[in-house]
């Protein structure tokens, strides 16, 4: 099922007297393709759960409108959608078996739909199957591991076949070893019944891994929609750049003069078509290569090492945190007596950033 | 860790003397005086041994008359107050505006003194020569003939007396049931919304079970309170109950130690332990249907 948010707008009223209303999202505007895994993905507060809650039908919008499919649902409520939600909670009813949980949503159909208990039973069974938990059956929720109460939430979303199954922070719950394996599993399951999914998350990592599209969000409003590599790859704007990547992408405040970008007086890279002005240039950990004669000339900090991988710490001034991460192969060899490290810049691993909007200026090398 | 256990009871003492003193102690005392035949606690002496007080208590009118009045104010009264405090307490949490204002006026008979209420009782239900009274007033309107209350036939005392404990236990009741309701996580509601669970369906599969440690908790102290019953039926028909026909088990006990015609403390003693023998068997009920029906996490 496709699903489209129309000029989607959410404004909560200011309570009691002086306090301002909030815009939770602001004119939201996206296509989620049939079939699709989506990761909306931002910090906290930026209106991604009010966006999913939106979406799922338990709040209404200020303005704006929600298709699924060609129906128009802005005006449906939940229970009308076909929606399947996992809290972040999981919200398990804590005093029924894993069983009567899963089958509680079939408990409320009516009419030609209506199931008898053996069917409802087999159909928890087929589900229980599909997210791995069918020998927990008899279990009540206080008896499961987190990563087995999000597999009961995620069947019990499941089990009506939802046109889209929406999931709150799933991961957020579950420690570091069962957040991969879970969200491995999400994916699977995904694939396996075609659904189209909405997560909402703030661990970019998640996002990249699992999602098939990413939509960046910030104070409500939307910043980036594409795949995780081009999100990555191509960010938009100076936040997007920031949100995403581990480490984190190494900001400066840089010059463009002549066709040349400069970090202090470090003439670091030829770049056509942007006219001289002050920017922000954002460079990843990996675009650094370690070379005795290369432009950017950095304090020596420290060595990282991490097995693959080793991550040089370094200073410099103009760069917007005190320090300046890079990774580089293990195989380099680097002298740690000394007192300055200069690196060489790989091209598409640099950003270039307006100092003001902190829009994107894109360049071409020479 | 001996040393550690010796030093949990040290701290445990002052607690243990005063309960064994003022609580085991006459406990037992009570249930020894039972058996012992024309005990006089001033002269500590008594005739014999043996079930005559028991075999007396359980032919004497009075405290048969108590025994059922009491049983119909408990049946009565602990099923209907539990059932309107719960509704009372859902339509609360179910309101936002004046809310608070309501809740405040619900608990106001809460720290009212039993007395004053009985009084006003007394006042709104009772018939004189004088006047009718407030309640037999409104009945006139529906063409009903004025009744008295307090004074009047049985049925209407033991309505008035029921329809008074309700109204006393009510407010504590309310209470404790608005705060359970609200301790029920919304996530709960939302994810039954969402799957389109109707309302009634909500309440019975959700609510109910989330809320039944405490409700359960109302039912048993609710019986227990009731049986105990005694202030009340003093407030409402003064203390010649007998007369009144309206004693309880708790006033049967006072009047055989105390009243007019007291002064048998093993008779007094005897109905104390059918008393608790009685609130004893109905807990112990409660307490095995409860382990089926409450859900107390995990």
């Amino acid at each position: 099922m496709k699903v489209v948010l129309q000029n989607l707008t959410k404004i909560f009223p200011g309570r009691g007297r002086g306090s301002h209303e909030t815009v939770a999202v602001s004119d939201l505007n996206f296509e989620i393709p049939d079939g699709e895994l989506i990761a909306l993905l931002g910090p906290s507060g930026c209106g991604k759960s009010t966006t999913l809650n939106l979406i799922s039908g338990l709040q209404k919008p200020t303005d704006g409108k929600i298709f699924f499919g060609d129906d128009d649902v802005t005006d449906l409520p939940p229970e009308n959608r076909g929606v399947g939600l996992v809290f972040q909670n999981y919200a398990l009813y804590p005093h029924l078996s894993v069983m009567d949980n899963i089958i509680f949503p079939l408990g409320n159909l009516r009419g030609k739909e209506k199931m008898t208990k053996s069917e409802m039973k087999q159909k928890a069974h087929e589900i229980a199957k599909l997210v791995q938990i069918d020998e927990l059956m008899d279990r009540k929720p206080g008896e499961l591991s987190g990563g087995q109460q999000q597999r009961v939430a995620i069947a019990r979303a499941l089990v009506k076949m939802p046109r889209v199954l929406l999931l709150d922070e799933p991961l957020s719950n579950l420690d570091a070893r069962l957040r991969l394996q879970t969200r491995e599993e999400i994916k699977r399951i995904q694939r396996e019944t075609g659904i189209t999914t909405v997560f909402v998350t703030h661990d970019q990592d998640e996002a990249m891994s699992i999602s098939d599209r990413i939509i960046v969000m910030r104070e409500g409003v939307t910043q980036q929609i594409g795949g995780p590599q081009e999100v990555y790859d191509d960010p938009a704007n100076l936040f997007v750049a920031n949100f995403l990547g581990t480490p984190p992408i190494n900001v400066f405040s840089a010059s463009v003069r002549g066709g040349r970008l400069y970090i202090g007086d470090n003439d670091v890279l030829g770049i056509k078509n942007i006219p001289d002005k002050e920017v922000w240039a954002a460079i990843r950990p990996e675009g650094f290569v370690l070379d005795e004669n290369g432009p950017l000339e950095c304090g020596f900090g420290s060595v990282e090492v991490m097995g693959r991988d080793i991550s040089v710490v370094s200073e410099n001034p103009n760069a917007v945190k005190p320090t300046v991460r890079s990774i580089i192969s293990s195989e380099n060899r680097v002298d740690r007596s000394q007192k300055t490290v200069r690196f060489s810049l790989k091209p598409k691993k640099v950003f270039i950033f307006d100092k003001n909007t902190e829009e994107r200026l894109r360049f071409e090398t020479e | 860790m001996e040393s550690k256990s010796a030093k949990g009871w040290l701290y445990l003492l002052p607690a243990i003397l005063f309960l064994g003193a003022f609580l085991v102690y006459p406990l037992i005392d009570v249930f020894v005086y039972s058996f012992e035949e024309g005990y006089n606690s001033a002269s500590q002496t008594f005739f014999g041994t043996g079930l005559y007080n028991y075999s007396y208590i359980l032919h004497d009118p009075y405290f048969l008359q108590a025994v059922r009045n009491t049983f119909i104010l408990v049946i009565v009264t602990v099923p209907l107050s539990t059932l309107i405090a719960l509704g009372i307490s859902y339509g609360l949490s179910s309101i936002k505006a004046l809310r608070e204002l309501y809740q405040t006026v619900f608990f106001l008979p809460y720290v009212t003194n039993t007395l004053a209420v009985g009084l006003v009782f007394m006042i709104l239900f009772q018939k004189t020569a004088y006047t009718d009274g407030l309640v037999n007033l409104v009945l006139g309107l529906f063409g009903i003939t004025p009744v008295d209350f307090i004074t009047g036939p049985y049925w209407a005392k033991m309505f008035v007396l029921c329809f008074y404990t309700v109204w006393v236990v009510l407010p504590f009741k309310i209470l404790i049931l608005t705060s359970a309701l609200a301790s029920v996580s919304e996530d709960y509601y939302n994810a039954a919304r969402i799957d389109g669970t109707r309302p009634f369906r909500i309440f019975r599969k959700i609510t109910l079970p989330m809320i039944s440690p405490m409700l359960f908790y109302l039912i048993i102290t609710g019986f227990i309170g009731a049986f105990k019953a005694y202030s009340d039926v003093v407030a409402l028909f003064g203390t010649n109950l007998n007369a009144a026909e309206m004693n309880t088990i708790v006033g049967y006990v006072y009047d055989m130690l105390y009243g007019d015609s007291g002064g048998y403390p093993s008779y007094a003693s005897a109905a104390a332990i059918v008393l608790f023998a009685i609130v004893l068997t109905i807990t112990c009920i409660n307490l095995l249907i409860s382990k089926k029906h409450v859900y107390y996490g995990r």
